[in-house]
């Protein structure tokens, strides 16, 4: 149910784009031929109505692989970036596992990576999680450190999900290439919003989302490198051998005809989308530090996503913001936003304490965000946090100048 | 996640924000929980020395609205109480009154903590106020 506010935006206003995004309207209309007219199995050879759905899959597999500058038989449809990640990793351990059993990623992973890396160490495989910088990046040397002769795989995400963080990806390709190790990459929240160029950055597997980029839910890609070197993974999924055998099952073909736009839209409107969302996000992150003392931006600004902005406002808790926020969808990072009560494990490998990824709000700015939205939600707050500043014990003691880190919590009372 | 009526009500009005004097002998202060766990509960009581009476109550929280509105809804229930029959307030009571998901029952229990804690306070103030006079006497 959406209503107005006073400077005509339109509530609730939705900045959560690195939970999902919502589909385009050209996205849209681009697969709505293909529910009730072009609905024909796209491996069905022998007739019209397949050989028009194989048409819509290979023009959507043209403008994906053009987005990443890959060729379109390196690109293999999946239900999703979980999906592509677990074939990438469980492909690549199964193939290449004469030549060696040591997988390398990183702690600050999406949980579709180091998930399937906790199920790969049950099947014998060795993992090794590489920390992070307080910038969130990953220290070069850890990863030349950490390589071996067993190792068969590096795994680290493109952009982080959390803070937005970007990887020296092209420097990691580098290394790899030198080393004779493949270099997958979770690229779900990099693809469409910043630059991406397998070849230029050496990758050799890439997982992409189309919900990430204002696609369908549903649908993503594994990018397997055909040449120099090639690439070979053992499929996860049998019965038919779709995808040159790595992933069977009919293709959605209505999904991956969205799938395909999203990307095209993205390539053309990436140049000016990515600068008007830095803008924004520069003028949300400046609103909200000019009335507010004691926040603090999580991650390095210098390499991050143009929308996202992960900031934690000390002496107040997530969950507590958010509901003050009701009207604007946004999430944090503390526990009681969490299925498993447990703070973000990405703000803590940062080294951010608890207390502060208790205090986290992720905001992620997206294509349909305005100006007018921008400020509201600043405005909004800066409100929130100051009330809930008035409540809080802790913003209390350290106005009265008590050091909170050499309080000893009672947990527990004595009674 | 949806919250019930009354949480969101002691969140966007919570009763009895505020502190007391910490060093009057009248006050009693509990302060539970701990940053790292995300829930931090101050609460205190005013207690009337000579019917051990809790007048008022004040209280400060970082945590989630379920958080907040227990403590809220804990200053409510003790002013008025004794000091023991405060002491028999129930986290229970507070999850049946506020509608608590089993998620957020442990900010019930720390309402409840928080209550004890101000309590054990007070108290172990009265007992200290008590011994001076046998030392004076002595001296």
């Amino acid at each position: 149910m959406s209503t107005t506010s006073g400077n005509g935006v339109r509530l609730p206003i939705y900045m959560d784009n690195h939970a999902t995004t919502p589909m385009d309207p050209r996205v849209l209309e681009e697969m709505l031929p293909y529910f009730t007219q072009k609905f024909g199995n796209s491996a069905s050879r022998n007739h019209s109505f397949g050989w028009e759905a194989e048409q819509g899959v290979e023009q959507a597999r043209e403008r994906i692989a053009k987005l990443v500058g890959a060729t379109a038989k390196e690109i293999i449809f999946t239900s999703g970036a979980t999906e592509s990640d677990n074939l990438a990793l469980k492909g690549v351990a199964e193939m290449y596992k004469e030549k060696g059993n040591h997988i390398i990623t990183a702690v600050t992973e999406h949980k579709a990576i180091l998930d399937t890396c906790k199920r790969l160490e049950k099947y014998g495989c060795r993992v090794t999680y590489l920390p992070v910088k307080g910038d969130g990046l990953v220290d070069l040397e850890d990863l030349k450190r950490a390589l071996d002769d067993k190792t068969i795989l590096v795994s680290i995400m493109f952009a982080n999900n959390e803070i937005g963080v970007i990887q020296p990806v092209e420097q990691i390709g580098a290394i790899c290439r030198e080393r004779g190790v493949l270099f997958h990459s979770d690229a779900t929240q990099a693809v469409g919003k910043v630059p991406v160029d397998v070849n230029q950055m050496k990758i050799d597997l890439m997982s992409i989302s189309a919900h990430k980029m204002y696609g369908p839910k549903g649908i993503g890609a594994l990018y397997v490198r055909r040449k120099n070197p090639r690439v070979q993974i053992s499929a996860m999924i049998d019965g038919g051998g779709h995808e040159r055998g790595m992933r069977s099952g009919t293709l959605a073909v209505p999904n991956i005809v969205g799938l395909g736009k999203a990307c095209e839209l993205c390539m053309q409107e990436m140049p000016e989308e990515s600068k008007r969302l830095a803008a924004l996000r520069d003028r949300l992150r400046s609103r909200i530090e000019k009335d507010l003392d004691e926040v603090y931006v999580n991650g390095t600004m210098e390499h991050r996503l143009p929308g996202n902005l992960n900031m934690s406002f000390a002496y107040v808790e997530g969950e507590s913001l958010l509901m003050g926020i009701s009207d604007i969808a946004v999430s944090s990072g503390s526990a009681c936003t969490s299925a498993t009560l447990e703070p973000s494990y990405v703000l803590k490998a940062l080294g951010t304490g608890d207390d502060l990824a208790h205090s986290s709000i992720r905001f992620g700015l997206g294509r349909f965000n305005t100006e007018a939205e921008v400020d509201y939600v600043a405005a909004k707050m800066v409100e929130v946090v100051l009330r809930l500043r008035e409540l809080s014990p802790l913003y209390e003691m350290a106005k009265e100048g008590i050091d909170l880190k050499k309080v000893s919590w009672a947990a527990t009372p004595d009674h | 996640m949806a919250y019930s009526d009354k949480v969101l009500d002691h969140y966007t009005h919570p009763r009895n924000v505020g502190s007391f004097d910490k060093s009057s002998s009248e006050v009693g202060t509990g302060l539970v929980g701990a940053p790292e766990c995300g829930d931090v509960m101050k609460l205190q009581i005013k207690v009337n020395p000579e019917t051990a009476v809790i007048e008022d109550a004040k209280f400060k929280t970082f945590g989630c609205g379920s958080a907040i509105a227990s403590s809220s809804l804990a200053t409510e229930w003790v002013k008025g109480k004794t000091v023991e029959e405060a002491l028999a307030i129930k986290n229970t009571d507070i999850v049946r009154e506020l509608s608590l998901p089993p998620v957020k029952i442990h900010c019930s229990v720390l309402a409840e903590d928080a209550i004890r804690a101000a309590i054990g306070d007070w108290k172990k103030k009265q007992a200290a106020a008590e011994k001076p006079q046998s030392v004076e006497a002595n001296a």
